[in-house]
């Protein structure tokens, strides 16, 4: 639905955006991850079609955002960054607003504010002015705005910024659901978010693209992916550590604590491995040294970790 | 077409809506009729001209138009960009035009309907003598094409920043330079000290509102005044489209 051709933009002699190509099927949800000032909302921007790329070639359905944009457009909802909405109207103005722009009229535009109405939990604010709304409120308001003409393609910046927990996961759930059908893009800060919605994700820094992929493949490049944690009851830990030390796919050894007879030793892997191999070859170690297994345990990785090692932000790090 | 004309209307109401919903309209319909009543019978002295015609309230509406004209248009865009409504507005499928037809014609009805409201004084002038109610009537024309002239300029200079205050400023500044360039002391000035000769001064003066809206006024609708008006329109809502495609591109 949503193809993407080595995008740029620069402002002036800064580069915002840097050559960045990807494709977004239907139902499918990329979710856009990347530090400050990466580019997320520039690039998002132009695939609405709301700024002029300057070079690069943006298609939604199969129309050209620079050529056809009035075609392309209709098949996109938006939800801006900060989730901007006209705030003297009151959330039912608003939305029949947007529907009438949307070319609904009469019936139609009943029944699709009632939709996003619903969809949104809105009910309640519905002939308030947005101006007295509380901040979760105003973002729905801008997100049922986006869903108001059950668009095909969704594009959203930061949709669960600001919010509550409660309102996060209800979002999140929201996104998931709608993900079956349409073509969703999301950018965020919040990594959980990523595994929770997304079935693909695209890391961006300084207008690249660093990392591309879904969210178990990006896991499994963070450095903790594939380690595994032994606790062994009545043996000491220098002598656990040291045995499994000696373990081929053992990259590195450090004793995390000895209590009551029991020693807890983690190791990490010489090189990622999704199937456990680790753990299997120190489960076969402790069989024939006889040790008193009490716990094993591979660690997936953390995409935190991942985000940190391949985007350089612009604040240094304090060591 | 049919398309865009429902695009527009959307986009009009909304702003329609806008106005009512706030207290801008209230306070521009009263401010309104309260200045052109006043300078109708106060410093017009419309009684003791002791003549039935409204040459003394016409006369002061390109001066009451300059202050209250970019009050009302200055948040056109100003306030789009501030809220970043913006972006909602050009990411949905209109064009940039017909979101500031829109937005234009939106508000230029709105200061239509003020003008209707001095309706009164056209009774007054009716009851107490015979007016040309003609000539009244091309008055009105031309007061709506002064406050359109206005409005479009302002439309422009609201496009150019997110603050309200220095739109206000700017459009004001460009209103006034519009009035004085045809305005009695100025061009005596052009002519008796500067030795202008009477080409330069006429073209001068035929940028002037004041010029224009003249010919209005005794009553004549001459298609050069209109299009001059209908030139200033069109030529600062273009530069509105103009401006905000700059905006866009960054």
């Amino acid at each position: 639905m949503i193809k993407v051709q080595n995008l740029r933009k620069t402002f002036g002699p800064k580069v915002a955006v840097n050559g960045i190509s990807f494709n977004v099927d239907k139902g499918e949800v990329l979710g856009f991850l990347g530090p400050n000032g990466a580019g997320k909302s520039t690039t998002m921007r132009m695939v609405t079609g709301f700024i002029p790329p300057t070079a690069g070639k943006i298609t939604v359905g199969s129309f050209d955002i620079i050529e056809k944009p009035l075609e392309a457009k209709r098949l996109i909802g938006y939800l801006p960054e900060n989730a901007p909405s006209y705030t003297d109207m009151t959330v039912h103005g608003f939305l029949s607003f947007c529907a009438e722009i949307r070319g609904l009229r009469g019936d139609a535009k009943k029944k699709a504010v009632s939709r996003a109405v619903e969809m949104c939990f809105l009910e309640n604010v519905l002939y308030q002015s947005v101006e007295t709304l509380s901040k979760g409120y105003r973002h729905r308001t801008c997100f049922a705005q986006s869903i108001i003409h059950d668009p095909e393609v969704l594009i959203l910046d930061e949709p669960t910024d600001g919010l509550d927990p409660n309102q996060k996961h209800e979002i999140r759930t929201l996104i998931k659901r709608m993900g079956e059908k349409k073509a969703i893009i999301f950018s965020t800060h919040i990594l959980e978010e990523v595994d929770a919605v997304c079935s693909r994700a695209i890391i961006i820094d300084r207008g690249q693209i660093v990392a591309n992929g879904t969210p178990e493949e990006l896991r499994s490049k963070s450095q903790s992916s594939g380690a595994v944690t032994v606790s062994v009851q009545g043996s000491s830990s220098t002598l656990v550590a040291q045995q499994v030390g000696q373990l081929s796919l053992a990259r590195k050894v450090s004793i995390v604590s000895e209590t009551n007879g029991r020693a807890v030793v983690r190791v990490t892997a010489s090189e990622p491995s999704p199937d456990h191999d680790l753990a299997r070859s120190i489960a076969d170690l402790a069989r024939k040294e006889g040790w008193k297994l009490e716990e094993l345990h591979t660690e997936e990785g953390r995409l935190d970790e991942v985000f940190r090692s391949i985007t350089r932000s612009d604040v240094k790090e304090v060591k | 077409m049919n398309n865009s004309i429902g695009n527009i209307s959307a986009i009009a109401k909304r702003e329609l809506k806008g106005f009512f919903a706030s207290p801008v309209a209230y306070v521009f319909i009263v401010i309104f009729l309260l200045l052109s009543g006043f300078f109708t019978f106060m410093a017009g002295f419309f009684f003791e001209r002791g003549q039935a015609s409204l040459k003394p309230f016409f006369d002061w509406h390109p001066w009451i138009y300059l202050f209250l004209v970019p009050a009302v248009g200055m948040r056109l865009w100003s306030e789009e960009r501030r809220l970043g409504t913006m972006e909602l507005l050009l990411t949905m499928p209109i064009t940039t035009w017909q979101a500031i037809v829109g937005k234009f014609l939106a508000s230029w009805l709105f200061l239509g309907l003020a003008l209707f409201l001095t309706f009164p004084i056209i009774c007054t002038v009716n009851y107490l003598g015979t007016p040309d109610n003609g000539v009244i009537f091309c008055g009105y024309v031309g007061s709506l094409m002064v406050s359109g002239a206005y409005l479009a300029i302002t439309s422009m200079t609201s496009a150019m920043t997110r603050n309200q205050v220095i739109s206000f400023i700017i459009s004001v500044v460009i209103c006034l330079f519009l009035i004085l360039v045809g305005f009695p002391p100025v061009t005596n000035f052009l002519i008796n000290v500067l030795r202008a000769k009477s080409g330069v001064v006429e073209t001068i003066t035929s940028f002037s509102i004041i010029t224009h809206f003249d010919g209005f006024q005794k009553g004549i609708l001459d298609m050069r005044d209109i299009v001059f008006f209908l030139s200033v329109i069109v030529f600062s809502l273009f530069s509105t489209g103009v401006i905000i495609r700059s905006h866009r591109a960054g």
